[in-house]
C-alpha cells in the first residue's frame, strides 16, 4: 500500500510528465488557452492512461519480453519480440483510443460531446506513449503498480495543463513585450512552473 | 541545376521548402510541433545531434513513403497507416543506434521511441505529404528535420557550454582557463526547466527580428 502511494505521489509531482520530461507538450501548448477545455483534455488523458498502461504492461509481460511466450509451450522459451515494442504499443494505444471513443459515444453522449474533439488527438499525445515506455523502462512488479503509475502521470499532466491555462487566462490583462506574446511567454512560464515543481524532488514516502 | 524541362529537381519552390523551416516556418518556434521529445535531449550536444539526425531521417523517409502511397490510403484509417510507417522507421533507427552508438542510445532512452509520436512527423504527413508528390514531400521532410535540428543544436550548445563547460565533450572552459578567475559552471542550466526558458528566449529573439511572426 505504501509502495503504491509512493508511486502515485512520485508520478504526479517528482516525475511530472510535463515539467520533468516535456511529454505531451504539443497539446499542452495548443489546448491550454482556457481552463474549461484544458480540464476536458486532462480528464481524457487520465482516462486513456488508466486503460493503456495496464494493457501494455500485460502485453509486455506475456508477449513481448524475452521468454515471455513460455506459456505457449517450451518451444517458445527463447522467443524475444522486444524489437516490436514500439509498433505494438502505438497500435494498442491507437486501437484503445478508437474503442474508448466508440464506447463513450454509445453510452454517454454528454461526455462524448465534451471530450469528443480531444479523443482522436490523444492517440498521438506523447504523454500516452511516453507513460507506456517509462512503465517498460522502470520495470514495475505487477499490473496494479503499473496502473497506479499511469493514473498518477495523468493526474500530473492534468495539474500542469490546468495550471498553465489559469495563468494564461490572467495573462491577457498583462503587458507582455510583443515578440514574447503567445508562445514565448508560455514557454518561460512553463519553465518557471517546472522550477517550482523541482521543490518536490527527492520526496520519498 | 535542373535535369528535366518539365520539373526541375531543385526548383525555386523546392528550395523554399528546404530553407523555410530553418527560420520563418520553423517547426518548433513557429509551427509549435515536436517539442515533446526535443527538450529532454539537449543537455549535451552529442545526443542532441543524434536525435536531430534521427528525426530528420524519419520525417523525410516517412514523408516520401506516405506521399507515394497517398492515393491508396483510405481516409478513415490514415492515422493508423501513418503510425505503422513511422513506427517501422523508428524501430530501424533505434536498432541502428543500439548497434553503432550504444552510449548515446542509452542517454536518449525512451526518447527514440517517442519519435513516433513526435508531432512534427504526424503534422508534416497530414499537412504536406498527403497532398503532394513524393519528391517535394521528401524535401519538405528534410527541411523540417533541419529546422528542428537547428533549434536542438542551439539549445544544446548553450546548455552544454554554460552547464558543463564543454563543447561536444571538449573542455573549452578549462582550456581557456576561466575557472582560475573564479568562474563556475551553472548547475541550474542542466536542469529541465532551463530548456523551456531557453526556447522561450530563442522565440523572443526570432520574433523581434521577424515582425510578421508576432502574435496578438
Amino acid at each position: 500500500m505504501e509502495n503504491l502511494l509512493n508511486i502515485f505521489i512520485k508520478s504526479i509531482f517528482v516525475d511530472n510528465m510535463i515539467f520533468a520530461f516535456f511529454l505531451g507538450m504539443c497539446s499542452y501548448l495548443a489546448v491550454s488557452k482556457t481552463v474549461k477545455t484544458s480540464i476536458g483534455l486532462g480528464v481524457a488523458v487520465i482516462f486513456v492512461l488508466l486503460i493503456t498502461v495496464p494493457v501494455n504492461f500485460l502485453i509486455e509481460k506475456y508477449v513481448l519480453k524475452k521468454g515471455a511466450l513460455i506459456w505457449l509451450g517450451e518451444r517458445f522459451a527463447d522467443v524475444d519480440l522486444s524489437f516490436l515494442t514500439f509498433m505494438i504499443f502505438i497500435a494498442i494505444i491507437a486501437a484503445i483510443v478508437q474503442l474508448v471513443e466508440m464506447i463513450i459515444e454509445k453510452f454517454s453522449p454528454a461526455l462524448y460531446n465534451s471530450l469528443g474533439i480531444f479523443l482522436p488527438l490523444i492517440a498521438v499525445n506523447c504523454a500516452i506513449l511516453g507513460a507506456s515506455l517509462f512503465m517498460q523502462e522502470r520495470e514495475y512488479n505487477n499490473v496494479i503498480e503499473a496502473t497506479v503509475f499511469g493514473v498518477g502521470s495523468g493526474v500530473g499532466w492534468l495539474l500542469a495543463i490546468v495550471g498553465i491555462a489559469a495563468i494564461r487566462e490572467k495573462m491577457r490583462y498583462s503587458n507582455v513585450p510583443a515578440p514574447l506574446r503567445g508562445l514565448g511567454i508560455t514557454f518561460i512560464l512553463t519553465g518557471l512552473m517546472a522550477i517550482a515543481f523541482m521543490g518536490f524532488m527527492g520526496i520519498n514516502l | 541545376m535542373s535535369n528535366t524541362e518539365k520539373e526541375p529537381i531543385f526548383s525555386m519552390k523546392n528550395f523554399t521548402l528546404l530553407t523555410g523551416p530553418l527560420n520563418k516556418n520553423n517547426p518548433i518556434t513557429v509551427q509549435v510541433l515536436g517539442i515533446c521529445s526535443a527538450l529532454a535531449v539537449t543537455v549535451k550536444l552529442k545526443p542532441a545531434l543524434v536525435m536531430a539526425l534521427s528525426v530528420t531521417i524519419v520525417v523525410a523517409v516517412s514523408n516520401l513513403i506516405i506521399a507515394a502511397m497517398r492515393k491508396y490510403i483510405p481516409d478513415r484509417i490514415r492515422i493508423i497507416v501513418q503510425l505503422v510507417v513511422i513506427a517501422t522507421l523508428v524501430i530501424l533507427v533505434d536498432e541502428f543506434l543500439k548497434a553503432y552508438v550504444f552510449d548515446v542510445s542509452k542517454q536518449l532512452s525512451v526518447f527514440v521511441g517517442l519519435i513516433i509520436t513526435n508531432c512534427i512527423i504526424m503534422g508534416r504527413l497530414e499537412a504536406f505529404a498527403m497532398a503532394n508528390k513524393p519528391w517535394p514531400s521528401f524535401i519538405d521532410g528534410l527541411g523540417n528535420g533541419f529546422g528542428y535540428g537547428i533549434i536542438l543544436v542551439i539549445v544544446a550548445f548553450i546548455r552544454e557550454l554554460l552547464g558543463s563547460g564543454t563543447i561536444y565533450g571538449y573542455p573549452v572552459m578549462e582550456k581557456l582557463g576561466v575557472y582560475r578567475t573564479g568562474y563556475e559552471n551553472n548547475g541550474m542550466i542542466i536542469l529541465p526547466p532551463m530548456a523551456l526558458i531557453l526556447i522561450g528566449l530563442i522565440i523572443w529573439v526570432q520574433r523581434s527580428r521577424n515582425k510578421e511572426l508576432i502574435e496578438n
